[in-house]
């Protein structure tokens, strides 16, 4: 089920600082999208719109075409999977699952074998059958999660909406978890929308993922692209886990201070924002003609490398190396590629065979 | 143990002891002066009151303005506090704030309040008289003043809990297609049954126990207008305590009953019922 949103602004009486201000994006039918931003991006708000739990001061909303604008939640037939699961407490897990299909109206509304036919398979897909009669303050969070999943299927929705879904989960289930429902969201052919402020989750089970920062899309794309090409300053703090050093530019060099200066043609006059990934940063025995740092520790990493953090100046900056260094030793940094991004948004990919000789 | 915590044993037994004392001699000894008194000539003088004619007419007019009051206090205080957890609207403070009034007003000028405006000299008097419509010194003034001073026993245990469960469920329920009833029935109201339950039983010891508004609206009128309460007043002022401490002692057990249904209630679902203020 395709989904389009077209210039939505929704502002919760701040007019001075709205929730959205003027989203625009479209979901392709089948498609797995992650909206990813730090809280209070206005990711959720976005995410309660599609769900028909709020809706834009202005702006267009079209699900497989329809216009939902004035479609109350209740009709619009989209799965949603809360924040902090939102099971019915006062039902067991199959009446919970079991829910969506019993306040159908009369016409509609399944015999009570075939709901309970429903029910079972649906807890037989999320793989906990035999917790149907528990409650669910006797679940695990894991479980629960599940409960909720198979509750908002339940309904047989075309687009699942997940608001950060794991948030409550334990780092080693969390990673299960995410395939299982990366494998779930295949399997049914289901259009799927995740809210989340975890990159790595978003990167690790989208299609594209849509940057949010202060109620806009700064970009939407797929994860790669988001790695080698962010958009801005704000994207590449946000996605990678790239070192981040503020510089300047003063006639037609690029100065990061206790580093020395680049080339930086096509960069404006003014401060300036460099990242420069790990993988991206090679650390060295101290050499002529590259920037000196001390290292502050080194452990081992894939590949027999070893990674290390380096002291430079008031900077620490994460790299590898070819062989570990002693505690406080002297070492060289070598740029392989680095990113810079001018005074007013202007990006500059800078290629390590160009950079590095440069350095003073 | 913490040492920081640890009182000298002479000071803990002191501060047990004076707790007990206090205890004792504000709770337990007037109840218990209430049953001593009512049983002082034996059982048979104390039924004898109970079932002389007033004292059945009094509790009659009790258990009818409760049967009003209760129900009516129950769905007002449903409908209040799911308007309040559940929605936003404007004036919401101001209906928090209403919903308190009774507390904050003395039951007296509750009464007073119904009789200015329904009373023969009140703003309606006129009007009701040619009507030949009774409100005050009869059934509809208790009924009327006995709802107010009762409306927030319902309301203000329920609203902390819904406010406390938030409205996450709703929306679930919303987006599994349920409507605002459906919603309602399937959902707010049993995750709230429990407190529900203990509201409307604190609502009706109350109701069946108020004195000053009814005292005030009843015009006395014995056999018609007297409820147990006042029918207890009455009885004393004539020195007939053994009546008097009867009908007190069937008032008293009523709190005793209502008192151990809520105990039973917090029991079984584990959690205190009451009102937080």
């Amino acid at each position: 089920m395709s989904v389009e949103i077209e210039a939505v602004t929704r502002d919760f009486g701040t007019a001075a600082n709205p929730a959205l201000r003027g989203v625009s994006m479209a979901l392709r039918s089948g498609e797995f999208v992650a909206l990813l931003g730090p809280s209070g991006s206005g990711k959720t708000t976005l995410l309660r719109i599609l769900a028909g739990l709020d809706f834009p001061d202005a702006g267009r909303v079209l699900i497989g075409g329809r216009d939902v604008a004035q479609v109350p939640a209740r009709d619009r037939n989209v799965g949603v999977v809360f924040q902090n699961y939102a099971l019915f407490r006062h039902m067991t897990v199959f009446e919970n699952v079991a829910f969506g299909l019993r306040v159908r109206p009369r016409a509609q509304r399944p015999a009570n074998a075939e709901i309970d036919r429903r029910v079972r398979e649906l807890l037989a897909l999320v793989q906990i059958p035999e917790l149907a009669p528990r409650y669910p303050e006797q679940i695990s969070g894991g479980q629960r999660q599940r409960v909720a999943l198979a509750r908002a299927l339940a309904i047989e929705p075309q687009l699942l909406l997940l608001d950060e879904p794991f948030g409550a989960l334990d780092a080693l289930v969390r990673k299960d978890v995410r395939r299982w429902v990366r494998g779930l969201h295949d399997r049914l052919g289901l259009t799927s929308l995740l809210v989340t402020h975890d990159q790595e989750e978003a990167m690790e089970m989208a299609d594209r993922v849509a940057v949010m920062e202060q109620g806009r899309i700064v970009q939407f794309d797929p994860p790669h692209t988001l790695i080698d090409a962010p958009a801005s300053a704000f994207v590449a703090r946000f996605v990678g886990d790239a070192n981040r050093l503020a510089a300047s530019v003063h006639g037609g060099r690029l100065d990061i201070a206790g580093f020395g200066g680049f080339d930086a043609a096509g960069l404006p006059e003014g401060a300036a924002e460099i990242f420069v990934r790990p993988d991206d940063l090679r650390i060295l025995p101290p050499r002529d003609g590259l920037a000196p740092g001390l290292v502050e520790w080194s452990r081992p990493a894939e590949r027999g490398r070893w990674k290390m953090l380096v002291a430079v100046g008031e900077h620490r900056l994460e790299g590898y190396g070819e062989r570990a260094f002693e505690r406080g030793a002297a070492c060289a940094l070598e740029f392989q590629a680095l990113t810079a991004f001018g005074a007013r948004g202007e990006r500059v990919s800078i290629n390590g065979r160009e950079a590095a000789p440069s350095l003073r | 143990m913490s040492v920081a915590t640890d009182d000298a044993p002479w000071l803990r037994r002191l501060l047990v002891m004076l707790a007990l004392v206090f205890a004792v001699l504000i709770f337990l000894a007037p109840l218990a002066a209430v049953f001593t008194e009512a049983l002082r000539r034996g059982i048979a003088p104390a039924l004898e009151a109970i079932v002389e004619p007033d004292a059945l007419s009094a509790m009659r007019l009790t258990l009818l303005v409760a049967a009003v009051a209760v129900p009516v206090n129950t769905l007002g205080g449903v409908a209040a506090s799911w308007a309040i957890a559940k929605f936003d609207f404007p004036g919401k403070r101001l209906l928090v704030t209403l919903i308190e009034l009774p507390f904050s007003v003395s039951p007296v000028i509750s009464g007073l309040v119904y009789v200015l405006i329904f009373g023969a000299q009140g703003w309606f008097g006129p009007w009701l008289r040619e009507h030949d419509v009774q409100i005050i010194f009869a059934l509809p003034g208790l009924v009327l003043a006995t709802t107010f001073v009762t409306f927030p026993f319902v309301a203000r245990t329920l609203l902390p809990l819904m406010q406390e469960q938030g409205r996450e469920e709703e929306e679930a329920a919303a987006t599994l297609g349920a409507g605002g009833l459906q919603t309602f029935f399937r959902v707010t109201l049993p995750n709230v049954k429990w407190a529900l339950l203990g509201g409307v039983l604190l609502c009706n010891a109350r109701a069946m126990g108020e004195f000053g508004a009814v005292a005030v609206v009843s015009g006395h009128i014995r056999g018609a207008t007297n409820t147990m309460p006042l029918h207890v007043e009455i009885l004393y002022n004539e020195y007939m305590f053994v009546g008097a401490f009867a009908v007190a002692s069937l008032l008293a057990l009523l709190g005793l009953v209502t008192l151990a249904a809520k105990a039973l209630l917090e029991y079984w679902t584990a959690r205190p019922i009451g009102i937080e203020a």
